[in-house]
Formats: C-alpha cells, structure tokens, sequence
C-alpha cells in the first residue's frame, strides 16, 4: 500500500520516547520520495491520457495518487519538525556544544539548523540589555539557596569561582560552591548535586 | 530589599509619567510573569517592564561589588538578584517558546496588526521569529522540499502549524470587578450565560472569554 514507508518514519518517532533523537533516517526518506516521484510521474502519464483521449475513468485514480502525494509530504514534513524540536530541545538541555554521539544521529542540514538556531538565539539574549545580555537558559529552577553541596563525577581540571579562588575538579571530589556556578556543570552531568 | 535599592539612582529620572518604585516594577515583573505562563496565547510585549529590570538587576550586582566581603547583607542580596533574574528569565523563556511553537501564527498576527495597537513581539523577538521562520524553511526545502515534485515543493506554515488553542481553562483572580461576561457554550446543548466577575474571587473559565481581561489588567491569570 502506498504511504506505508512514510507511516513508519512517523513511528520510529514515535517510538523513541523522551524526546530522544535517532539516527536520522536516509534511507526511509529517500524511499518515500521516490514513491513520491512514481506516483507523480504515472499521474503525469493518466492525465495526459484523460485530456487527450477523454479517459474519464483514469480520474478517480488520479485523484487518489494526489492523495497519496499530499500524505506522503505531510509525513515527511511531520517526521522532519518533530526532529527539529528535539534537537532545539538540545540546546536547552546541553548548551551549545552537543555530545558526538548525539551529533551522529543529525544529517548535514540539521546540524545547520542547529547552529542558525544557535545564533539567533545567542543574538536575542544579548540583545536583552546590560553588558553581555542575559543568559536565559539559565537559573531554569527558582534559587533556593545560595550555596549548593556538589561531588564532581568526572574529572574536569579547574575551576574559577567569582572572588577567584581555583577549585580543582576531580573525580568523587566534593565542593560547596555557589549554585549559580554550578548549574551548567550540572546539567552536563560533571557535576552532582548533593541533597543530605 | 529596600537596603539594597534605596541606594539606586532613582527609577523615576528617566520616566515623566511612570514614576515606579522598585517594589512596584518587581510586582509587575511577576504580574506579567504569571500571566504568560499560565496564557495558551502569546501576549502583549512588555519591553518596558524588561527593560527596567535590567537596569534594576545591573544596579543591584553593582552595589553588591561595593558591599564589604563577608556581610552577611550581601547574601541576603545575592538571593534577591537571583530571584529576579529567576523570574525575569522564566518570564522570557516562556514567550521565546510560545514564540516557537506558534512562529507562523505570531509573525501573522504581528504584520498584520493596526499602527497604533500593542504590539506582541518586542523588536529583538521579532528579528529572532523571522529568523526561525526563515531558518525552518531552508532546512526543509534542502532535506526533502525540493526532491519532491513540482507541485508539492511548498508548505504553508500557517495551515501547517497547529494554532494556539484558546479554549484551554485557566485559573484567575478578579483584580477589577466586571459585569456581564459572556460565557459560550462548549457543547450545543447549553446556551451562552452571562457572569460577574466580583472582585478578589477565583474562577476556572475558557481563556477565550476572558482574553481581553488578562490584557488590560482585569483579571490575573494563577
């Protein structure tokens, strides 16, 4: 049945729950636009034949490969945006440097989205006033203390704090930093809160 | 709070009109903060309001620089800073992503709007929706828009992208009394009522019929 490719992309969306982002699906892609060409090319041909040979009965099957077409680029355009709002989720959640192996699973032109989406975004939190702007996608939770208990999970060199004292991050080490400092290393998973 | 601002150049030297005190600009930082989070609909940008607490919030890390190392005020300060940069950054996370979801629909509704009516989406925020808009659009002509036939190489965003769905209830507390609010009905069985808003009293209503309350400060969306 026609369709049946681009249904499956839907659901290999669907599938992945938790806004995870699979490999990007080429091979899916390229298979439904390809169906999209032979429907269309054998339409070309009937209406060809309607028009100059008065073949009235070729008209309901023309209009059910335009269907088909319009169904076919529905799901390919619904597969496509639904990726696009995961990765936008990733800049939320990881900042503007992605893990490789989340990189892996992007085609050339999401990898371009991601980095236009990156830009604008950076230009419209500068934009915002002050000096350098403001970073919205920070303080993602209300402030509850000032200082927050941390242990580093991973080895991460030194690290700076305001009034310049140099913490060195090293792994299962535990520190007591300023919360505000600490919410992107969190977030990258260097860092764990620690809730006594 | 007041140790902190009352140290601040006053608001009130830029304003004719608008003359503010810091406690008053914050309440409306968190006025319009509520009101966006808990709207369906994109509302009127308030750049004024952001604007100012910008300055507030530069003002606040400046006197704090100049407090003694170690005061015990300066903690209780930096709480407040990162409270109000809290709600401020909430307040615009909550625009920017009702700005992306709806991104035809928000670009529509601001060209076509009137001279002289509010405008929805301040001048940074509309550069940035043109952006997405633009940026979507290339990415799918190049992955799949333009390997598909002659007839199909486009998609109208508007039709594409689901609108904001202003039948969605929301909480609310009457801040001005109002008479005569014409409730629709959601199914055919009922018919259309009319209700009084007194005010200080709660209501779970559709947003459409209050829409126009939450703009002009009746109401207050919780």
């Amino acid at each position: 049945m026609f369709c049946e490719k681009a249904i499956e992309l839907i659901r290999e969306l669907q599938r992945m729950g938790d806004g995870q982002l699979p490999a990007f699906n080429e091979d899916g892609i390229r298979q439904v636009l390809e169906e999209m060409k032979a429907l269309y090319q054998q339409n070309q041909s009937d209406v060809n034949e309607a028009k100059t040979e008065g073949r009235n009965e070729l008209i309901p099957t023309i209009k059910f490969r335009h269907c088909c077409l319009f169904r076919n680029q529905r799901c390919i355009a619904a597969y496509l945006y639904d990726r696009l709002l995961r990765i936008r989720a990733l800049r939320w959640e990881y900042g503007s440097v992605l893990p490789t192996a989340i990189r892996f699973h992007m085609c050339a032109e999401e990898l371009e989205w991601f980095n236009q989406y990156k830009k604008s975004l950076a230009t419209y939190m500068r934009s915002l006033g002050g000096e350098e702007g403001l970073d919205i996608t920070q303080d993602v939770k209300p402030p509850k203390s000032l200082y927050i208990e941390v242990r580093c999970l991973k080895d991460h060199g030194e690290f700076e704090i305001d009034d310049g004292t140099i913490i060195l991050l090293k792994k299962n080490s535990q520190h007591f930093l300023p919360r505000w400092k600490c919410e992107q290393l969190i977030r990258q998973g260097v860092l764990e809160h620690v809730v006594s | 709070m007041s140790d902190a601002l009352s140290e601040t150049s006053d608001l009130s030297a830029d304003d004719s009109q608008d003359v503010m005190t810091p406690a008053e600009l914050i309440a409306k930082l968190e006025e319009a903060w509520l009101n966006e989070k808990f709207s369906p609909e994109l509302l009127e940008s308030k750049s004024e309001i952001v604007e100012c607490v910008m300055e507030q919030l530069t003002h606040m890390e400046e006197n704090l620089q100049r407090v003694r190392k170690g005061d015990v005020k300066a903690s209780v300060h930096r709480m407040e800073i990162d409270r109000i940069r809290f709600v401020l950054s909430s307040y615009l996370r909550s625009r920017l992503q009702k700005i992306e979801k709806f991104f035809p629909h928000v670009l529509e509704k601001e060209k076509s709007r009137a001279v002289g009516d509010p405008s929805f989406l301040s001048p940074q925020e509309f550069a940035f929706a043109k952006e997405y808009l633009a940026n979507t659009e290339t990415y799918l002509k190049a992955v799949a828009l333009k390997h598909m036939p002659p007839n199909l190489q486009t998609v109208d965003m508007l039709k594409a992208v689901p609108e904001p769905c202003l039948d969605s209830f929301v909480f609310l507390r009457v801040k001005e009394r109002q008479e005569n609010i014409l409730v629709e009905p959601e199914m055919d069985e009922q018919r259309e009522y009319v209700i009084d808003l007194e005010e200080g009293s709660q209501h779970l209503i559709r947003y459409r019929a209050i829409a126009p309350l939450v703009a002009s400060g009746a109401v207050q969306l919780i």
